[in-house]
């Protein structure tokens, strides 16, 4: 399977472990991903504030490169990225808004390339099927509160699983032999856009979230999310502070989760660089199995 | 050639306003067989109608345009017109300048334009307009009301009443409906199976009804005054003729199943009758479920069945009847609440909807009155209702208002303070609409002296957290996001459309809208009758409302029924099809196309080559014909076509449009 992969700024940066653990799972279950050549910044959270056109414009320049290559299903992991290339596609069906944005790009854009994310790619076009027969060290009796965040399930039009309930994740922590958590916050806030420019307020919607996993009895949170994953776990000790309870909830990639299933090494994964040591969960976790 | 004259009207403003009337009118005496033209400000006002008639008696006219509002106003009103004039009713023609040009345009000269066009089209075809008479059809002395709720067995009751035969129907094996799940009636706080079971009894002792309960309709065939329905009689494996009613089966079935009637809250058996008052009261037994029609084990019914009314045999039974009328009351669906998955609905037991708390309430309900929650039976202290849950939500496709929830929250916080003193109630709501007779009053008192606390904001999110049901929304009136820990949250859930009601449309012939709720000939004056002749709705299956207004309507509607029943025959549409035997093939596509089997075959015999030959052509029988000119579409050479919209008429319109 050949799919186009758009890493976005964050898989080289905050969430370098998201994308090493993403190469590693894809390598192992066989879904060759290519990285388009020269692509550019999706404008994120910051275009659109802006400019409109420029919102846009940026994250389209990407899915014309991706159709030059030939590479229709562009994979995305990070869900800001994702959420803007996929309006970018939508917006582009328009005759009228497409033909503004080629000439501000200069490249053609036949609107065939799609905005697929990492998460939607895994459970659909590679099957749980297929994911579970790569399993080889179950997640046995690690509970999971699977946080979605925002960007991959609003608004519904480019929503890649429920709103309010979304169980994507769920069903691939499941496979993975772990048990994912019933519980009310998975696509809350986590404060997000706010976390440089008002970081109390996006510590405390942090902590919320965190409160209400550790509520519902998880030894952990899985994420598709780099930006939330920089709240959970960076800001973790903040929120700790905020609400004068410890956490010491680790926050996983969904990618390192499956990779650790799939018998890979902690540092193949990136697994040491968490700021909420991430390590010695998944080790013990194989000791007990072990036993 | 024909002298026609051509009036055009103001219609006030609203096309005088669009369209240069003087200039149609002017345009108007040029074309083909126009000989008098000229305009009014109401051509439908009794001087409007005074003008028509002298300039038809001192022109001399042939036949008249009238351009106007749709025919669907005004059409009869111009028929009659001609009549009063000496003219014979279809030389009268109506073009439409108001809906399809003078509404739906704003530029005066575009909307004058193509009114011009319009009625240049319509004096083309008045010129071939043909005089044509109706004759009589009989009318079967019977009507069919299907659906029983509270505003079938009205409807019925008043037929009946009337002198007149009635069907009916139900899919269910009791009568009653919704009406029969509710535990009190908003405002009067009576109990709603004491004024409801006497109707039921009532419907069921009457001499001119006859019941068909555990019955669905199948196809409907015929017209006004011949509705032939197919019945599906349902096997309900119980010879009703034996049973007593006695109970035994019930009681001995040991197949448990969760009871439909009482929202899953409780169990019922596999042979059951759905609540104590059921009319008629005999058990059917659910194949779904019964162990011996599943896998041939247990029979313990038909073992103890005291008359041996158990009949594992029975098969549905299909009948074709025929009715001069029919009332649909199929009524409505509660809105399916799991929709709203912030809301958690499905998924907390402790949430859950008005008629389930309905249900809680009932002294013959599965908690026998007690209000316990559903997941532990914990008598619920703080209680959370949310109102518009399915209502005013047009991203969950229901932009509509449900009309009765804002009574029945009122009510249910009123009840449950009655029942449990210590308890309270918070309402979270868009707005309160309590319009209707002592509502508003009932509404103020569930506030002040019943302590329900009205909390003006939307309920965003609903989560459980230990055996609390967390409830989080805004209250808009302080500007703040509030928080509840609640024991029970009750969503007033709105109503929808039942799920097969646009099947069961298209089984009537009756159009719907975009819900599905049905739709009725005129929403002001014509708020009983559908756009079919003959059929004509009643209560929830048109729209939510609560019931004082289903039983007004339900008996508006039999007021209609019985009218039409009186009569002893009605006049058949003028504007029916014909068969031009000379061009005619006879190969039937005609035949198989019509909804009203009004064509058949007939023998002909002519000359061909100084030789007798005898061959087949189409016949349409103009009482069953009502002219809806799918025949003319279908046949391939022409022959069949509607008096007063013929090819000819049709393509000189067309040619009138092209030729300007």
């Amino acid at each position: 399977m050949k799919y186009g992969f758009y890493p976005g700024c964050s898989l080289h940066g905050t969430g370098l472990e998201y994308g090493l653990s993403t190469h590693a799972v894809a390598k192992k279950i066989g879904l060759n991903l290519v990285e388009i050549p020269d692509w550019n910044c999706c404008g994120a959270s910051s275009a659109h504030n802006r400019d409109p056109l420029l919102a846009q414009a940026l994250p389209a320049r990407n899915l014309a490169l991706a159709e030059q290559y030939g590479l229709n299903d562009v994979v995305i992991s990070c869900a800001a990225c994702y959420q803007r290339l996929k309006i970018a596609e939508l917006a582009t069906q328009d005759k009228k808004a497409r033909v503004e944005i080629e000439e501000v790009i200069e490249m053609k854009l036949k609107g065939q390339a799609k905005a697929r994310s990492i998460l939607e790619v895994f459970a659909n076009d590679i099957s749980l099927e297929k994911i579970q027969s790569h399993v080889v060290k179950p997640l046995q009796g690690l509970k999971v509160a699977c946080y979605y965040g925002c960007l991959f399930v609003k608004p519904p039009e480019v929503a890649i699983d429920s709103s309010e309930n979304p169980l994507m994740m769920d069903e691939i922590i499941k496979t993975l032999g772990g048990t994912p958590v019933d519980w009310a916050y998975k696509t809350e806030c986590c404060g997000g856009s706010l976390s440089i420019t008002r970081t109390q307020a996006a510590v405390e919607m942090t902590a919320q979230v965190l409160r209400y996993a550790k509520l519902a009895g998880a030894d952990c949170i899985a994420t598709p999310c780099p930006l939330c994953t920089s709240n959970l776990d960076m800001r973790q000790k903040a929120a700790e502070k905020a609400l004068g309870i410890s956490f010491n909830l680790p926050i996983y990639y969904f990618t390192e989760l499956m990779g650790t299933a799939f018998g890979l090494a902690p540092s193949e994964l990136g697994l040491d660089k968490h700021f909420v040591e991430a390590k010695s969960l998944l080790q013990n976790l194989s000791a007990t199995e072990a036993q | 050639m024909k002298r026609i004259g051509v009036f055009v009207c103001h219609c006030g403003t609203n096309i005088a306003n669009t369209v240069h009337c003087d200039q149609v009118a002017e345009m108007a005496k040029s074309y083909p067989g126009v000989v008098y033209a000229c305009e009014n400000k109401y051509m439908c006002s009794e001087p409007g109608q005074m003008m028509i008639q002298e300039a038809v008696r001192e022109q001399n006219l042939d036949g008249y345009v009238v351009a106007a509002c749709s025919p669907r106003m005004h059409e009869n009103t111009f028929r009659k017109c001609a009549e009063r004039a000496g003219l014979n009713a279809y030389m009268s023609e109506q073009v439409n300048i108001r809906e399809q040009c003078s509404w739906v345009h704003a530029d005066k000269e575009k909307g004058t334009e193509k009114a011009i066009d319009l009625v240049r089209m319509a004096v083309a075809k008045a010129v071939r307009n043909q005089p044509l008479s109706t004759s009589t059809i009989p009318v079967t002395k019977r009507a069919l009301v299907i659906g029983a709720g509270i505003a079938g067995i009205q409807a019925a009751l008043d037929i009946a009443d009337n002198g007149f035969q009635v069907t009916l129907l139900d899919r269910e094996h009791s009568i009653g409906g919704r009406m029969a799940q509710v535990d009190k009636t908003f405002p009067t706080l009576d109990c709603s199976a004491c004024i409801l079971t006497p109707k039921m009894v009532e419907a069921a002792q009457h001499p001119n009804i006859e019941m068909a309960t555990y019955t669905e309709v199948e196809s409907v065939d015929g017209f006004v005054g011949n509705f032939d329905v197919t019945l599906r009689k349902k096997a309900a494996y119980v010879d009703f003729h034996l049973c007593t009613g006695c109970g035994l089966c019930q009681e001995k079935c040991p197949k448990k199943v969760s009871s439909e009637f009482e929202m899953d809250l409780g169990p019922r058996k596999a042979v059951y009758v759905p609540f104590p008052q059921a009319v008629p009261n005999k058990p059917v037994i659910d194949a779904n479920h019964c162990r011996y029609l599943l896998d041939g084990k247990c029979g313990v019914c038909k073992k103890i069945c005291p008359t041996g009314a158990i009949d594992y045999e029975q098969k549905d039974e299909v009948i074709v009847e025929r009715f001069g009328t029919i009332v649909v009351a199929t009524g409505f669906e509660q809105f399916d609440i799991s929709k709203y998955e912030e809301y958690g609905a499905g998924r907390y037991p402790d949430v859950i909807t008005g008629l389930h708390l309905e249900r809680l309430m009932n002294a013959s309900g599965p908690t026998a009155g007690k209000i316990k929650r559903p997941s532990d039976g914990k008598i619920p202290e703080k209680i959370v209702f949310v109102k518009c849950v399915g209502s005013r939500d047009e991203a969950k496709d229901r932009p509509y208002c449900s009309k009765a929830c804002c009574m029945y929250v009122a009510k249910h916080a009123t009840l449950i303070k009655e029942k449990l003193p210590q308890s309270k109630s918070y309402v979270f709501y868009m707005d309160v609409r309590t319009g209707g007779k002592n509502y508003e009053e009932f509404y103020k008192r569930t506030q002040e002296q019943y302590d329900g606390q009205y909390i003006r904001g939307r309920v965003s999110k609903i989560f459980q957290v230990g055996d609390k049901l967390i409830v989080r929304g805004e209250d808009s009136l302080v500007g703040r996001p509030i928080e509840i820990e609640a024991d029970l949250v009750v969503l007033a859930a709105g109503m929808e459309p039942q799920k097969d009601a646009k099947d069961m449309a298209r089984r009537l012939g009756i159009s719907y809208d975009q819900h599905g709720w049905y739709s009725e000939a005129h929403p002001k004056l014509q708020p009983i009758e559908t756009h079919t002749a003959g059929i004509y709705l009643a209560g929830t299956c048109q729209g939510p409302k609560d019931i004082p207004e289903s039983v007004a309507q339900a008996s508006a509607a039999a007021v209609k029924a019985t009218g039409l029943l009186s009569k002893g025959e009605l006049t058949s549409e003028a504007m029916t099809a014909e068969c031009n035997e000379a061009v005619c093939a006879g190969c039937g596509l005609c035949m198989s196309i019509c909804p009203y089997k009004a064509i058949d075959g007939k023998k002909i015999t002519e000359r061909v080559h100084g030789q007798m030959k005898e061959r087949e052509v189409a016949h349409v029988n103009a009482g069953l014909c009502q002219g809806c000119g799918a025949c003319t579409v279908n046949c391939p050479s022409s022959a069949m076509n509607i008096k007063g919209f013929t090819n000819e008429q049709i393509l000189a319109e067309v040619d009138a449009l092209c030729q300007r």
